[in-house]
């Protein structure tokens, strides 16, 4: 049986069912995100002054990525444009590299950004303890500024109470930590650092060990705080300074995953739904590139039904791209 | 099929067409069917099946209600015999993990010791009658079914546009019926947090120690909710696409028959208001899985001095916000596609033109705009504050005057109208009174200082049931009886729906017409035992408890006419021609049942959907596709000839 | 299906016609598509810059932010959408979903407004 306009356009709505159909799925998708995104600003609304983290990303792996997805966007244009004008070879071409662009965008999503988060930890200190980490925390300087105060310490994790989920994460920082201090003395024998005595040592087991951050570890003086407020993650390297929080001033302590506050809950829900899509459109592209009934193939038979097909798929990846100029700014940058 | 298949030495104008004459084998012809009539009888049995399982469910609470404390008869005395055997917990689903016996240990939980129904059991058979009824009973039927036979046969279409998405809008629907169905023989049973999953109670729900993450009812329900809205939304961009691509030459949009009008506006609701419902799905799956905090406040403490170890600056609120954007929008979704049933078995059974098809077409666009900014009057009791409920109040007042164009327009209908009593038209004669007894209880609603006392009485129960139940059940019924006859070539039996619709009326109403009394008196919809707790407070309509469960096991029992009527007409019905009822829509225009591909004729449509009684005609009807006595006179409507599948004969 | 031969010939001539119509006016384009595009990626950079920049508030800074934001989405929406120019038809359902998600956003941050005394925080 037939369906008609499948790939010539009815006269009077001047569309082919596919086009027609796609728009529909994306404005479903624009109320999707339309929902993620009101309850961040909701929630964001919402919070408490100096709760809610920000600049904890890091900016030009973010930058990249947004060029990365942006030039996927021009050259699957571009492969619809070929195809169109009947080039084959070109078509093929475009294809691939929006396919390698898409490939590359959750590579960087999936290896380098989130695993960075996942070796990030942060402590809330209690609001009656703060005034006992003011050297971390400077909060007497950013009341001055006109700031919200700031209740977290955040860096690599060093050690962590007995029996806690991170006790594992706290032995990997340490290492890492005593190497780098082997680095930085400069007898550089990575071997002896297994052999080296603990740098870090607490009395009570109960408490967090932190290698602080650079903008922690400068909060003693007023050009680090203004730094520190205004500066992004621009992979923001860890000092050599190290803090210790008592267990009876910790509200909470977390890594920098989902759990750790409402902004990485926004976060790792909105990019990692973002990521889904990116993965659906890579795959949607790969079966159009590849030489298959349907896919590629459809060029020999029909070369206007695959065009539409790209077409389709294409304001589907442009929307994915569209949706990323939003999160962009509003996670990294503001 | 039409996609995929283009790799035939074929032109390339010609969008394939195609050489399936062959045989299609048993699985893809009933099971896996790519035809819409298939798929909207698959899913119409589906929803069917589901709506009796859902009022079987809320049989054994109205037991629960007039006999509180009482072993349920049958199943209640069977379950207390296993009870004894399995050595349960008192008044509790048991949460033990999974051995050879877990589901039965999770089914008979529900009950007590004594046979009663238990609390967690009344909890989750409360949230999964709501859940049920409305997400896969009514909309699968009302919409989904009649919507996928019915549609694109009145706008004269081969298929729907996509027909394997539509395939796929099943299956997905399927799954999610699967795991909702699964959820309930898990350790620890179904959802117990109501149909609106308010946080904080369904992000702490089943989450105890040694639990299952995943296997508990409230994440089973989370993700079996967003199966089901991801069948809606491929349905529904299926829907709106076929509408607007596929009509036949001449059908221009004020002719649509109202029906298809209806289904156009109700798709376009769930394409836009479940979206945001799926992402406040994820957020809570969140919430429950992976520790964060999106509907969890600061400092929340569960038991006394214990502060919750969520990060917390999570807002209630936020779901209550996302969840009523659906859930309002849904009210249409469940209304809107009886309104359009009823429009056409009125006008058929009348004899006349609808009054006011205009008004009406306008009165469900408003309606369904309407809908999309009033939902917050869901939330006046949260305290929201006086600014934000005066908003809601007004928009809420506002959505009143079309619901009430389209009452009005619907009782106009009649007057004067040669009126046949067939069984279709008794239910959609029945859905007028009904649906108005159910819109105007509504208006104390509407409003923030009744609604204050009103909210989460029987009142609230009594007000939506009318709507949805002698409503659009009535309506589905209705249609049911209507279209019967182009799905299998018989007629349903007229003695047995005589029976079934006059019992139906009267118990129906005497499940739901004390619920108003109930409700201003103050019975809160939440009493495990009907209020015999607060007898002080509110004993003299406590009585009533037991007239409803009675009117409602009577109805349960009115329900067998139609099942055995149902079946039982399927092969021994009256045989019918092709247009049993004299009417004017496309539908009738299909040999009966329709073929795959529906139309063995060109299809053009000439005149509006309901000329019925034309004077000077020969007949008291006159067919949309029946060409004018001028045959000269083109189709009109239309600029551009159509694609030869839906193109008129030459 | 009934015969679909005859008739398809009105058909085809339609669709060739809009076919080379449709290569021409594409050829058009491409260059337009990559100027599109330099002018994506400079204003990403220029969103970048813009946050390093204190306009006086912090509302401020995210209206800008915003905005340059909005620019580009509107120009992969125009362009690589091809929603200029684009059918009534879809221009309908667009409109009506931007006033349901401004609906959603605004009434949502109602309750800001008016907010319930002792659940909400002191405005910063």
């Amino acid at each position: 049986m037939d369906i008609p306009y499948n790939v010539s356009a009815r006269p009077d709505t001047g569309l082919y069912n596919a086009k027609l159909g796609i728009w529909l799925f994306l404005a479903s998708e624009v109320m999707l995100f339309g929902g993620l995104f009101s309850a961040y600003i909701f929630l964001r609304m919402s919070s408490e002054p100096g709760y809610w983290p920000m600049g904890l990303l890091n900016v030009p792996v973010g930058t990249f990525n947004t060029f990365v997805l942006i030039a996927s966007s021009v050259t699957v244009v571009l492969a619809w444009a070929s195809l169109k004008m009947r080039r084959f070879t070109q078509y093929k071409v475009y294809m691939a590299i929006t396919i390698l662009c898409g490939l590359l965008f959750l590579g960087i999503k999936l290896f380098v950004e989130w695993p960075e988060k996942f070796h990030h930890f942060g402590v809330v200190v209690k609001k009656d303890a703060i005034a006992k980490y003011e050297p971390v925390l400077g909060n007497t300087i950013l009341a001055e500024l006109d700031k919200a105060p700031r209740y977290e310490i955040s860096g690599y994790l060093l050690d962590a109470p007995k029996g806690s989920p991170y006790e594992h994460m706290a032995k990997e920082g340490a290492e890492h930590f005593r190497h780098k201090l082997h680095e930085k003395a400069g007898n550089g024998a990575a071997a002896d650092a297994h052999h080296a005595e603990p740098i870090i040592t607490t009395d009570d087991p109960a408490d967090f060990v932190i290698q602080l951050d650079v903008a922690n570890a400068e909060s003693d003086t007023k050009e680090g705080v203004e730094r520190a407020s205004h500066a992004h993650f621009i992979p923001r390297p860890a000092s050599l300074k190290t803090a210790v929080i008592k267990a009876e001033d910790v509200q909470s302590a977390s890594p920098f995953v989902p759990r750790h506050s409402s902004y990485f809950s926004c976060y790792f829900l909105i990019t990692g739904l973002h990521g889904l899509h990116v993965l659906a459109g890579v795959i949607v592209f790969i079966y159009f590139w590849l030489p298959i009934p349907g896919g590629a193939n459809l060029y020999k038979t029909n070369p206007e039904h695959l065009a539409n097909r790209v077409e389709v798929a294409g304001l589907f990846w442009h929307f994915v791209d569209l949706v990323w100029i939003f999160v962009f700014p509003i996670f990294y940058l503001l | 099929m039409a996609s995929l298949a283009a790799n035939h030495g074929h032109d390339v104008a010609d969008d394939g067409h195609h050489h399936d004459h062959h045989e299609l084998g048993f699985w893809q012809k009933y099971i896996f069917s790519t035809d819409h009539k298939v798929i909207g009888i698959q899913y119409g049995l589906t929803g069917l099946s589901f709506l009796f399982f859902g009022f079987m469910l809320m049989l054994v609470m109205r037991w629960q209600l007039a006999h509180p404390g009482e072993a349920v008869p049958v199943i209640g005395e069977m379950a207390a015999r296993l009870h004894a055997f399995f050595a349960l917990p008192q008044n509790a689903i048991p949460k033990e993990g999974f051995d050879g016996w877990f589901w039965l240990r999770a089914l008979i939980g529900a009950f007590d010791t004594k046979g009663a129904l238990a609390a967690d059991g009344y909890n989750t058979y409360g949230a999964m009658h709501g859940t049920i009824m409305v997400f896969f009973g009514i909309v699968p039927v009302a919409f989904a079914a009649f919507g996928n036979y019915v549609v694109p046969l009145q706008i004269g279409a081969p298929d729907m546009c996509f027909p394997k998405i539509n395939m796929a809008s099943f299956w997905t629907f399927f799954i999610s019926c699967v795991i909702m169905l699964f959820s309930f023989v898990i350790p620890g049973g179904a959802a117990k947090s109501g149909w609106t999953a308010y946080p904080p109670l369904s992000v702490i729900a089943d989450m105890p120690a040694g639990g299952s993450l995943w296997w508990n009812g409230q994440t089973l329900w989370l993700i079996g909710m967003v199966f089901n809205i991801t069948a809606s939304l491929l349905g529904s961009v299926n829907f709106i696409a076929t509408i607007i691509q596929l009509r036949a030459p001449g059908l221009t949009w004020m002719r649509l028959p109202f029906f298809t009008w209806a289904q156009f506006i109700t798709a376009f609701l769930l394409l836009l208001a479940f979206p945001p419902l799926e992402a406040a799905g994820f957020m809570q799956l969140m919430d429950r899985v992976a520790g964060t905090s999106f509907f969890m406040p600061t400092g929340l403490m569960l038991v006394q001095n214990v502060e919750q170890t969520w990060t917390g600056g999570g807002h209630p609120l936020l779901w209550q916000h996302l969840f009523w954007f659906l859930a309002h929008p849904e009210v249409y979704v469940l209304i809107l596609p009886a309104l359009g049933m009823v429009a056409e078995i009125i006008a058929n059974n009348t004899r006349k033109p609808l009054y006011g098809y205009k008004a009406m077409v306008i009165a469900i666009f408003v309606l369904a705009f309407l809908s999309f900014i009033v939902w917050a009057h869901h939330m006046f009791m949260t305290g929201m504050g006086t600014k934000v409920a005066a908003f809601f109040q007004v928009t809420t007042i506002m959505i009143s005057v079309p619901s009430v164009i389209l009452l009005t327009c619907l009782l106009l209908s009649l007057w004067g109208g040669a009126i046949r009593f067939t069984v279709p038209m008794l239910f959609a004669a029945a859905f007028l009174p009904m649906f108005g007894i159910g819109g105007l209880t509504g208006i104390p609603l509407a409003f923030n200082t009744t609604d204050l006392y009103l909210h989460d009485t029987y009142y609230i129960i009594a007000h939506f049931h009318y709507i949805v139940a002698p409503g659009t059940i009535f309506a589905i019924f209705a249609g049911v009886y209507y279209w019967f006859p182009k799905t299998t070539g018989r007629h349903m039996g007229h003695f047995l729906g005589h029976v079934h619709f006059w019992l139906s009326l009267i118990f129906i109403n005497g499940v739901f017409f004390p619920m108003f009394l109930q409700g201003m008196a103050g019975v809160h919809r939440r009493w495990y035992d009907g209020g015999v707790t607060y007898d002080q407070l509110i004993g003299p309509v406590l009585h009533w408890n037991k007239f409803m469960s009675y009117s409602a096991f009577l109805l349960a029992l009115a329900q067998l006419p139609f099942i055995f009527n149902f079946f039982w007409s399927m092969k021994k019905g009256r045989k019918t021609d092709d247009n049993p009822w004299e009417a004017t829509t496309l539908e009738w225009d299909t040999p009966t049942p329709p073929p795959h591909g529906n139309f063995i004729k060109p299809i053009a449509v000439y005149r509006g959907p309901y000329e019925y009684s034309v004077p000077g005609a020969a007949k008291d009807f006159t067919p949309q596709s029946e060409p004018p006595v001028d045959q000269s006179q083109k189709p009109p409507g239309e600029t551009a000839p159509l694609h030869p599948a839906i193109a008129p004969a030459h | 299906m009934a015969d679909s031969h005859a008739p398809a010939s009105l058909e085809h001539h339609a669709v060739g016609h809009d076919h080379s119509h449709d290569a021409e006016h594409v050829a058009k384009h491409v260059r337009g598509y990559i100027v599109i595009g330099i002018v994506l990626l400079v204003l990403t950079g220029v969103t970048v810059g813009l946050s390093y920049v204190d306009f006086g508030s912090h509302t401020r800074n995210v209206i800008i932010g915003m905005i340059v934001a909005t620019f580009k989405a509107g120009l992969v929406a125009a362009i690589f959408m091809h929603l200029k120019g684009e059918r009534a038809t879809i221009w309908r359902v667009l409109f009506f979903t931007l006033i349901f998600v401004a609906g959603l956003f605004l009434l949502t941050l109602l309750h800001e407004v008016d907010p319930i005394p002792g659940t909400t925080y002191s405005k910063h």
